[in-house]
């Protein structure tokens, strides 16, 4: 059987099986219309530690341990943890790998990189390479803050079309047997850059690569996007979910009905967070909450989870750069 | 790159705009307010204090220097600085604000490379700038006032 389907989508010969999966989100997103859906919301951003990336690698390492535990798999029994974060050097997923002990390879695909660990686990869970899987990622309200904007007690004011970085992880374990949500194929994304210089508007840089990456997905499998009850995007937020509708239907795929944003329904209109939310963490904890758990019920059965990533760093958009983009692509099927 | 070029002119036109009026009523009214309280304090530097010309300067700089970093520190100023912008961004106070922030933020690295390193992050332009701005208008002061 050929796994690899037209020029950027792969299928796998024997789909991973969603084994656990777990979120944790700070106290803004536990606002949030999709709080009840969380494992859990922390009162306390900074999780006891004294600084705020400490928290964060403590968000990744408890997300990963409660889907292993939800999986019903010890750290000793994991093949592989895959996974990535936003921060420099990854700190993050590898002081969090360096706590779990389990082999680990690290990614970054800035906020695409849920989508990219499912990718690559579920690669060497078909080619079997490993049985059982972590894939996870993480972001923070305040080290994204830091790292690449303004002091938090900086008195400035945020673009209307600028998002708020989620405080939250999400982990999913995959495994070779069992029962539950299968991941059946997915599509590895070009890195796309329409020119947009905005740092303050990664919606309107991402959307062409997500726009690239769902139509070649639909393209390369020959579906119609009926085919998804749900096609979710990671963190386009609300202009750049509205510019992905559009170069969609340029391209004469109708998603109106079916896209989630994962980045539009992790906040209300009313939390003040502008354009929506962003981060790795944001789609990660909406998959590994609300999205995983209705998977499988009443009308929710095929799903394609698009998660995007803004690749760009402070020093090449100081240095007058445009953004470049990618977006990958998973599917996911549960009877 | 015709297409993109494209892309990026329809990006401008449907983003959300600020309203500028309404932006700067709040800057204004704020950023009027510190300057009434700067004044305040000046009367009582100079009829209370019986403090001379030059002097009470530096007592309102000092007084409001304080207020910035005191609200920055209890975590007031930036919600002042969310709504207000440019009108508590531009008084001493905002100065002030600009200093004390990152200041608070960078203390995990270490008092060396963390906040002594990074203190002028913010400030440090407008230093840069603006002595060099007083230098450029001291020159053209010279020659001609002779």
């Amino acid at each position: 059987m050929d796994k690899r389907l037209g020029s950027q989508s792969i299928v796998f010969e024997k789909p991973p099986v969603v084994a656990g999966y777990a979120s944790i989100v700070g106290p803004k997103e536990g606002q949030g219309p999709l709080a009840g859906w969380f494992d859990e919301i922390i009162d306390d951003d900074t999780m006891g530690e004294d600084s705020y990336e400490k928290a964060e690698r403590v968000l990744y390492r408890q997300a990963t341990q409660m889907a292993m535990k939800k999986a019903n798999i010890s750290d000793d029994m994991m093949d592989l943890m895959i996974g990535g974060d936003l921060l420099n050097q990854i700190v993050t997923a590898s002081f969090a790998a360096r706590d779990l002990g389990i082999p680990f390879l690290g990614l970054y695909g800035a906020c695409s990189t849920m989508a990219e660990s499912l990718l690559l686990g579920s690669v060497m869970i078909d080619g079997g390479f490993a049985a059982r899987i972590a894939c996870a990622t993480a972001s923070h309200f305040s080290t994204a803050e830091r790292q690449y904007r303004v002091p938090l007690e900086m008195g400035s004011q945020r673009a209307p079309t600028a998002q708020r970085t989620v405080t939250g992880a999400g982990a999913v374990v995959l495994a070779r047997d069992g029962n539950g949500a299968r991941l059946t194929g997915g599509t590895i994304g070009r890195v796309i850059d329409y020119g947009i210089m905005d740092v303050n508007n990664m919606g309107a840089a991402m959307a062409p690569a997500v726009a690239e990456t769902i139509s070649m997905h639909l393209i390369d499998n020959g579906f119609a996007p009926e085919h998804y009850d749900r096609i979710v995007t990671g963190d386009l937020g609300h202009i750049g979910k509205r510019l992905v509708l559009e170069l969609l239907q340029e391209r004469g795929f109708d998603l109106s009905e079916r896209l989630f944003d994962c980045g539009c329904e992790i906040f209300s209109s009313g939390q003040n967070v502008d354009a929506g939310g962003s981060g790795a963490g944001c789609c990660a904890s909406v998959l590994g909450g609300y999205l995983l758990r209705n998977l499988g019920g009443q009308g929710m059965h095929r799903m394609l989870f698009v998660a995007s990533g803004a690749l760009l760093s402070v020093t090449s958009s100081q240095q007058g750069e445009s953004i470049p983009a990618i977006a990958h692509a998973v599917a996911f099927e549960a009877d | 790159m015709k297409k993109h070029q494209q892309y990026v002119d329809h990006v401008e036109a449907i983003q959300p705009k600020r309203n500028l009026a309404i932006g700067m009523l709040k800057a204004f009214w704020v950023g009027g307010l510190i300057c009434v309280i700067g004044q305040g304090f000046s009367y009582i530097g100079e009829l209370c204090l019986k403090l001379d010309k030059d002097a009470t300067a530096a007592f309102v700089a000092i007084v409001m220097v304080f207020l910035g970093a005191l609200l920055t520190g209890l975590g007031v100023y930036d919600q002042i600085g969310a709504y207000a912008g440019a009108g508590s961004v531009v008084p001493i106070t905002g100065f002030s604000n600009s200093v004390v922030a990152p200041a608070m933020e960078f203390k995990h690295e270490g008092y060396v490379m963390g906040v002594g390193a990074k203190l002028f992050s913010l400030a440090g332009p407008v230093l840069v700038y603006g002595i060099c701005s007083s230098v450029v208008a001291g020159i053209i002061a010279l020659i001609f006032k002779g």
